[in-house]
């Protein structure tokens, strides 16, 4: 009981918030100006109490297992979605729905939760969905724009395609190996052409989770559509969950079929990067951009995770981190802006410096982050993603990787000179900041220089 | 009369899967597309019981999976059905033609 208590520790506390939510739901109910700052506190204790009794071990007969480095990784998902309930304060207070917006929030990071932690692979395919259904209905919070239930729609239909791919190669895997375990399953594999297949089945599921490239084609539909909260939840704590177990399920239990996912690999990430960056060159929709920078940043991860050893997935993690920072100062900066102006195309951000320094430097600070140049810990993110990539020695690989570098440069410092440099007669007036999204702000951007400069957050992840 | 094999059940299973993936790529209706989701689902079902009777018969892992893909089916159909229902309050369409707001 006691070890129950311990090992399912994070979890345990979203059920509490989860169910508080309800009950205040169903109860009296609340205005939006007092709960939401009760939620935010909520979602801070959660936060931090991530970092207290963390223990290694096993629970339900191998179903569900946790580790320092687990922990760790719920933890950044938890200070994630802590950064977008501040800093979509502004679209949050107007939702009349408050309350069943965080409990399909706080539900889908509960099955990423439980996703990062399973052993088996019903608990897996469980988690998965429960991690992807309440988005969609997120995606549809805008009850009344069609778009919003446009890209809803786009986004529940491709998930449950893939997820009906994912069941199937999960059956294969459990025909040839005779059991749902995973550790199980790691020692029966010996690369049989129907575990091959299976496994192909497996990583196009992965795929479209991740938005990898030929199964990226929902990913700025259901950005554009989306509330911009849910946009922020689904750029990064979704991908960012979905390349933990990713890269647990390749190193863990497919680690016998390394000579066909290497190649597989490599393929797609180049792929994914140039795709990505070739089309977020001509948006001018901000939320579209972000998204096929987003498509982008993948094909980086994948590069880290090819390198099959511990210091792929120490980059990987450490990259997810500065992601989070430098992607929702982003987004919450478009959602002030969308918010109060309704503009959302980056021609409108010509002469925004003049009007807003501060919004200015925060996203000129996070744009800099996002295409790696020095100060910023987005430089340290993607050197040690490259690093870690060239451990196999594919330096034409790392060559094609550090080019999709320059190319990114161009677009994201498209969007600065437009604050900066360019004239416009009629630029967006002073817009209000209230104090939740500059404390959101704040903290994003002291993220974005502090984690690059101290190193000791690196050798912590690598010492997990 | 011949007994049915497991090939004759993975020639099914598979044919159902192919005809989803088909039915879900050319269909422009949305709730036909869901309906061939549906099949995708029911093939991998039909694959789980057959290896487990086949193969595998000690432990009932195949058969448990069943069980929750139904589960999870009908809560991804409400979802969607949900969706599809406000989608058409607003275009007075369940024609995927007719959802194309968003582009390139």
């Amino acid at each position: 009981m006691n070890e129950l208590l311990t090992l399912m520790k994070s979890e345990l506390v979203l059920t509490g918030i989860i169910f508080l939510l309800l009950f205040i739901k169903i109860g009296k109910g609340m205005k939006n100006e007092t709960l939401l700052p009760l939620v935010q506190v909520l979602l801070l204790v959660n936060f931090i109490f991530g970092f207290v009794l963390n223990k290694e071990g096993r629970l339900f007969g191998d179903m569900f297992y946790t580790t320092s480095l687990i922990a760790f990784q719920k933890n950044i998902l938890n200070l994630g979605v802590y950064l977008i309930s501040l800093l979509c304060t502004d679209w949050l207070k107007k939702t009349p729905h408050l309350p069943e917006f965080f409990l399909l929030l706080l539900s889908a990071l509960l099955g990423m939760f439980f996703m990062i932690s399973s052993a088996n692979l019903l608990i897996f395919y469980l988690s998965l969905e429960l991690a992807s259904i309440p988005v969609a209905a997120m995606a549809n919070f805008d009850l009344d724009k069609k778009r919003s239930a446009e890209g809803a729609m786009k986004m529940i239909l491709s998930s449950a395609f893939s997820s009906g791919i994912l069941l199937f190669g999960i059956s294969l895997v459990y025909g040839s190996t005779g059991t749902i375990s995973l550790p199980e399953i790691a020692g029966r594999l010996d690369g049989s052409t129907l575990q091959v297949l299976a496994f192909i089945f497996f990583f196009a599921a992965f795929a479209f989770k991740l938005s990898i490239v030929p199964f990226h084609l929902w990913t700025a539909d259901v950005y554009e559509g989306s509330p911009i909260a849910t946009t922020a939840f689904l750029s990064v704590i979704s991908k960012g969950s979905v390349a933990f177990i990713f890269m647990t399920m390749l190193y863990r239990v497919f680690q016998p079929l390394l000579d066909t996912w290497y190649p597989m690999l490599v393929i797609l990430s180049i792929a994914t990067m140039v795709i990505g960056n070739l089309f977020a060159l001509r948006q001018q929709n901000i939320k579209r951009f972000l998204a096929f920078s987003s498509i982008a940043q993948v094909g980086f991860i994948l590069v880290a995770v090819s390198s099959n050893d511990h210091m792929g997935s120490t980059a990987v993690i450490y990259f997810v981190l500065v992601y989070i920072f430098s992607n929702l100062a982003a987004f919450g900066v478009a959602s002030v802006i969308a918010e109060q102006t309704g503009k959302e195309r980056i021609d409108d951000f010509k002469g925004f410096y003049k009007t807003n320094p501060f919004l200015s430097w925060i996203l000129a600070l996070a744009l800099f982050s996002l295409a790696g140049v020095p100060p910023t810990a987005g430089f340290f993110g993607k050197l040690f993603l490259l690093t870690a990539g060239g451990a196999r020695a594919a330096y034409w690989f790392i060559t094609v990787a550090a080019l999709n570098m320059i190319i990114s440069l161009y677009y994201y410092l498209r969007v600065v000179r437009a604050m900066f440099m360019d004239k416009n007669d009629t630029p967006i007036e002073p817009l209000k900041i209230s104090a939740p999204v500059r404390l959101g702000m704040i903290i994003c951007g002291a993220g974005i220089i502090l984690t690059g400069l101290l190193s000791w957050i690196y050798d912590y992840i690598h010492s997990l | 009369m011949m007994e049915p094999g497991l090939y004759h059940i993975l020639f099914i299973s598979t044919a159902l899967f192919f005809t989803g993936v088909l039915g879900f790529l050319t269909r422009r209706n949305l709730i036909t597309m869901l309906m061939s989701i549906e099949l995708i689902l029911n093939s991998v079902n039909l694959n789980f019981i057959a290896f487990n009777k086949y193969i595998w018969p000690g432990r009932m892992d195949g058969l448990f999976f069943t069980l929750f893909i139904i589960a999870i089916a009908a809560a991804e159909a409400a979802v969607a059905i949900a969706i599809i229902i406000n989608l058409y309050r607003s275009s007075q369409s369940i024609d995927v033609n007719n959802a194309e707001d968003l582009k390139y």
